[in-house]
């Protein structure tokens, strides 16, 4: 189990390194070659590299949507299964109910990690987030509804009376046929 | 609080779904008991003379017959005759068949001796009512079959003993004869019948035994007239009483000469004051007379002479007479002195000669000498040695041996009246009430045991001894309070006016107490109406009070004889006070108050109407004052067909001054038309009744609100012709109709007729419903009906934000005086059974579902489910419906012969039926009483709360240590499995 902890992490490491420039401040020290003009090659690169990081900008945002997009499958599924498992109360679908309320639970928690990846100063974060914790919220509120459908929030008047003791009564009588 | 409920009702749900209680075969005696008396014994026959097992058959008030062992007392068979099939005489005929006398005469039967079996059956009619005599003479022959002589009815019979066939018959229904014996001098072919005529006639009929001819018919006035019993003095004297009491009659018919003699009482005693009476005995030349609490023992010697014995003012009772030798008789004389009855055995011709003299210590607690049967046996030394049956005051029936009581039997638990229950003591530290303990060793070799029993490892011999111990474990039947409330008193009061405490565990009488108190001469003559109430039930004072109980009882059977009242310990059985009131008691109310010492408040009403609070202390007033206004009460005429109501309205203004004592007046009254109507069964709820919820959760969460009121009464009225016996009126002119009424404001809540029904009814009234049964003349089939009366004014409060908030008036204090607008519900459904008694289980907290407890025609006790008599049953419910519960509608009731309470017992003569809730909240304890006891524990959802009975805790211990066994296996492989990987 341990083993595979390396792989999880380092899915994503690559995007890191690609912003490392190569140019660096030590490769000054030689002079260039002949003919080898450093400012317009400057020039290309800077415009090369913006070009990347625009891209992969874009390419952040399209995946931040994705990302937020994703309960949505999620959501459809969890309709499904409880679809499956009935509106009577037993163990299936008591599961199910639970665990569509602690999806949605969890997952708000970490929206923040969920997104963090695809920080940047120039991708607008807020709506993919938005629409996450909006995915999220309507996979919480499917999960409440099942429980209601079950039976087990006390929405209706009878699961406030039942435990209401009897009201006491003023008047006392007793008596019958005489001994 | 919502979610308690919404775990609790799936969990209920879940156990109701299978509703048969059945219990396996090796659990019968682990919660139930049952316990067969037989009653009051009226006579008795011994059956000695063979080699083998000694018998005496005996016939009793509660209408039993049965054959007891002599050397035990257990009994041998038995058979309870129905209640209307009184039991007039028995004998024992030919040596093999008891003969009995029963039904006013009509019915003679046989049973064979050995077994109990019924050999032959005789109906004798007869052209008018009589006393009715049984004579079984020894050797009396009518073409070689025994004769059984038998009057009854105005008639003379004599049946032959073999096959019960009626031999002959005379009549004697020209003459208005109120026959008094039937005289078969031994050796002869005659039967003399002799009894009085027009009230002065003495008449004599001399007959022939062999084909019923009359042969001689003498009578002879006398001026004085004839009073009550005559006693037989030889073949051919009686002594008889003239209708003043005050002089002895010595009438002989010798050779059908009929002459009188007459002596007037004063002669014999010096200070006779008031009337005399004869005590009938057999025992020849002699007999006894009691002249106001003084015995006097008189021979008759010659014509008509007179000699007083001995007269006595001690307590005395004599016995019939013996026959030991030729024309020698014995009889036995059992007079009290203190603590000590003493026994003397006497022939008849020698009266300073004691056969036999003992004394033998008697407990205090039986009372006085009833009756006394002798017996004979000869000794090894070839003299004559008595034993003695003996019938006390409070039934019990003892045999008295060689100075010394061979055994006992406490029948007086035959015929109980009235049963509440009481806690045990609690355990308190340092003092073990219980008397066996455990030591460790048992304990481990039982527990060894048990396990053995559940990994089936256990030997038969093994078996048979986890069975004993489920038995007989100490838990069950220790004298302290249990956890579970299953350990309590049961405190019984019987007929004979004496209290009993049965420990609920196994049955047994923790002490007895007769309430001596209460039967003084002086204080009270004739004891009845006795009835119980719990007078005070500490739970604040438990540890350093003891719980007392109130006996009510009348003396005299008039509705204005003075009432007297006892108070009894619980614990102890010690009477703490006793009290003769000077008022009567009509009703006695137990208040819903009790005073600082947890004394419950009671109100005796007297026949006037008058109310007197119990106890009699300023604190009981200061509390009674608060609740003045709002105290009710309200009595039921059933002769005249009227309900009234009644408050109370200032104390009294009576001669005496007494500020316990408070005048009423009538506030309204119910009168039923007595041309149509006549009160046949009234039932309310029980006063100790829990109810958890006011709301009855219907299908789609939808809410009733159950009419919860204490002051409901069931009324069930017939039409006066169908008050008869079942079948006597037609379905036309029959009908029964069942009301409720509102017994603060006489409101009727509910009126429903059901025609061509007829009683009787049995009724049983919890919650909000009650269930009745009765029969319908035009099904021809017995019927029960459920009303469910619901609070149609409280239907609108279903908005769950107000709920939320609290912002609700369910729970405030309700008014009768409100008049709430009610709805009911009602439903009628066939039933098999006729019924001789009904309840309902009753729990702690009112959680657990009800069942019905019907105690059927065949004396067991049924459960059935409160489910299946529910006004909401159609014949499709919908699938809301059915996840409720509710049972399709059938037609009849199912009896499922595995919720049979009683399973394989039977409670003969079953009278009522008890139940009182456990302290855990799913069991309910039941107690069934009639000439048998019986009492169970039940739990009419399963116990839900609580691990069975025959729950393996080994078992559960032997898992839990495998698994960390194995958790400890599995970490020590893997640490090894991943040592090696890491070298690799």
């Amino acid at each position: 189990m341990e083993k595979g902890k390396g792989v999880m992490g380092s899915g994503r490491r690559w995007a890191v390194d690609f912003s490392d420039n190569s140019t660096a401040p030590s490769s000054r020290d030689i002079p260039d070659p002949p003919g080898f003009s450093r400012a317009s090659v400057d020039q290309d690169d800077s415009a090369v590299s913006r070009q990347k990081k625009d891209a992969e900008a874009n390419w952040k945002a399209q995946k931040a949507w994705e990302v937020a997009q994703a309960p949505f499958k999620n959501l459809l599924m969890m309709g499904f299964m409880m679809w499956m498992a009935g509106s009577t109360v037993h163990l299936f679908s008591i599961g199910i109910t639970f665990s569509a309320l602690w999806q949605p639970i969890s997952a708000l928690q970490g929206v923040g990690k969920v997104f963090e990846p695809y920080k940047d100063n120039k991708v607008d974060l807020l709506g993919p987030k938005l629409l996450f914790i909006a995915l999220n919220l309507g996979g919480l509120a499917l999960g409440v509804w099942k429980l209601n459908t079950l039976g087990l929030l006390p929405t209706h008047a009878s699961d406030w009376v039942s435990s209401l003791p009897p009201a006491q009564e003023v008047e006392y009588s007793g008596g019958g046929i005489p001994l | 609080m919502a979610i308690r409920s919404f775990l609790f009702l799936p969990l209920l749900f879940f156990s109701s779904l299978n509703p048969i209680l059945s219990l396996y075969e090796d659990q019968v005696g682990l919660m139930d008991w049952h316990q067969q008396y037989i009653g009051k014994v009226k006579q008795a026959v011994f059956h000695t003379q063979k080699t083998g097992r000694k018998r005496v058959v005996v016939s009793t008030e509660e209408n039993v017959i049965a054959s007891l062992d002599l050397r035990h007392g257990e009994i041998f068979w038995r058979h309870v005759l129905a209640t209307n099939d009184v039991i007039d005489g028995i004998d024992i005929a030919i040596g093999k068949y008891v003969i009995t006398l029963s039904s006013g005469g009509s019915i003679l039967r046989a049973w064979n001796l050995p077994d109990g079996q019924m050999v032959w059956e005789s109906s004798l009619q007869g052209p008018k009512h009589s006393k009715s005599l049984l004579l079984v003479p020894t050797n009396l022959k009518v073409d070689k079959d025994n004769v059984v002589i038998v009057f009854t009815n105005g008639r003379l019979h004599a049946v032959s003993s073999n096959d019960g066939e009626v031999l002959w018959k005379k009549d004697f229904e020209a003459e208005s004869l109120d026959d008094q014996q039937v005289i078969q001098p031994p050796g002869s072919d005659l039967v003399y019948v002799v009894g009085f005529a027009a009230s002065s006639q003495f008449e004599m009929y001399q007959i022939n035994a062999r084909n019923g001819e009359l042969l001689k018919h003498e009578s002879a006035a006398f001026s004085g007239g004839f009073l009550g019993e005559v006693s037989l003095v030889s073949s051919e004297t009686l002594v008889a009483l003239d209708s003043t009491g005050s002089i002895l009659l010595t009438i002989s018919f010798h050779n059908g000469k009929i002459s009188f003699q007459r002596t007037p009482i004063s002669n014999l005693v010096e200070d006779s004051l008031g009337p005399a009476v004869i005590t009938p005995s057999s025992v020849t030349g002699i007999f006894s007379l009691k002249v106001n609490a003084i015995t006097v023992f008189i021979r008759v010697i010659g014509e008509g002479k007179l000699e007083v014995l001995e007269k006595t003012n001690h307590k005395t009772a004599v016995s019939d007479a013996l026959s030991i030798s030729e024309g020698k008789q014995a009889f036995a004389l059992i007079q009290h002195a203190g603590s000590e009855i003493r026994l003397t055995v006497k022939t008849a011709d020698d009266w300073d000669g004691n056969l036999l003299k003992e004394s033998i210590k008697m407990d205090q607690q039986r009372g006085l000498v009833h009756k006394v049967f002798i017996n004979n046996y000869i000794r090894t030394d070839r003299s004559y040695g008595f034993r003695v049956l003996i019938v006390m005051e409070d039934h019990s029936l003892l045999l008295l041996q060689q100075g010394e009581i061979v055994w006992s039997r406490e029948d007086g638990l035959a015929s109980i009246v009235d049963v509440t229950t009481s806690e045990l003591p609690v355990e308190k530290d340092g003092v073990s009430v219980a008397k066996v303990e455990h030591n460790l060793f048992e304990w481990l070799k039982g527990h060894m045991l048990k396990l053995k029993g559940t990994l089936m490892l256990a030997s038969p011999e093994d078996m048979v001894a986890i069975q004993s111990m489920r038995l007989k474990s100490s838990e069950k039947s220790k004298m302290t309070r249990d956890h579970n409330g299953f350990r309590k008193l049961l405190i019984v009061l019987t007929r004979a006016g004496k209290l009993f405490a049965l420990h609920t565990g196994d049955g047994r009488i923790v002490w007895s107490h007769l309430l001596q108190s209460l039967h003084k001469p002086q204080v009270c003559q004739h004891l009845i109406g006795l009835n119980l109430y719990q007078w005070q039930v500490p739970h604040h004072h438990a540890m350093d009070e003891n719980p007392s109980v109130l006996v009510v009882g009348r003396c005299g059977p008039s509705l204005d004889a003075p009432g007297v009242l006892s108070f009894v310990d619980t614990y102890t059985g010690k009477e703490l006070s006793s009290l003769s009131l000077v008022h009567s008691v009509a009703q006695v109310i137990p208040l819903p108050y009790t005073d600082s010492t947890e004394q419950r408040l009671h109100l005796l009403i007297d026949a006037d109407q008058r109310a007197h609070l119990y106890p009699k202390t300023p604190e009981a007033i200061g509390i009674f004052q608060r609740e003045f206004s709002n105290i009710y009460w309200y009595s039921v005429e059933d002769d005249n067909g009227i309900i009234k109501g009644h408050a109370l309205k200032s104390k009294c203004t009576c001669e005496v001054a007494d500020e316990f004592c408070f005048d009423s007046r009538e506030l309204w009254s119910v009168v039923f038309p007595s041309e149509s109507e006549k009160i046949i069964a009234t039932v309310t709820r029980k006063l100790n009744e829990v109810v958890h919820t006011q709301a009855k959760v219907i299908a789609d969460q939808d809410v009733m609100y159950k009419y919860l009121s204490r002051n409901l009464l069931f009324v069930a009225t017939v039409a006066p012709k169908a008050s008869g016996e079942i079948g006597s009126v037609t379905p036309e002119e029959s009908w029964f109709v069942a009301y409720l009424i509102d017994t603060v404001t006489g409101r009727i809540l509910h009126r429903v007729t059901h025609h061509g029904s007829q009683g009787p009814v049995h009724a049983v009234f919890s919650e909000n419903w009650v269930v009745y049964h009765y029969f319908n003349l035009r099904a021809h089939r017995y019927e029960m009906s459920v009303i469910e009366i619901y609070d149609q004014s409280r239907a609108d409060d279903k908005d769950v934000w107000k709920l939320v908030l609290g912002k609700h008036n369910l729970t405030s204090p309700i008014s009768s005086y409100s008049r709430p607008e009610v709805i009911t519900k009602s439903q009628s459904y066939f039933f098999t059974h006729s019924l001789k008694a009904i309840a309902v289980t009753s729990t702690a907290k009112g959680i657990t579902s009800k069942q019905l407890l019907i105690g059927t025609i065949g004396d067991q006790v049924l459960a059935l489910d409160k489910r299946f008599l529910d006004p909401r049953r159609s014949v499709n419910p919908t699938q809301a419906e059915k996840e409720e519960g509710i049972i399709p509608l059938t037609d009849s009731l199912p009896i499922i012969p595995q919720s049979y309470v009683t399973h394989a017992f039977r409670v003969e003569g079953l009278q009522g039926i008890v139940t009182v809730p456990a302290k855990l909240e799913s069991t309910t304890l039941v107690f069934a009483h009639g000439v048998d006891l019986f009492f169970t524990q039940l739990a009419p959802s399963r116990t839900y709360d609580s691990l069975t009975e025959d729950f393996s805790y080994a078992l559960l211990l032997i898992t839990i240590a495998a698994l960390v066994a194995a958790i400890f296996v599995t970490w020590i492989l893997s640490e090894r499995k991943e040592l090696q990987e890491k070298w690799r």
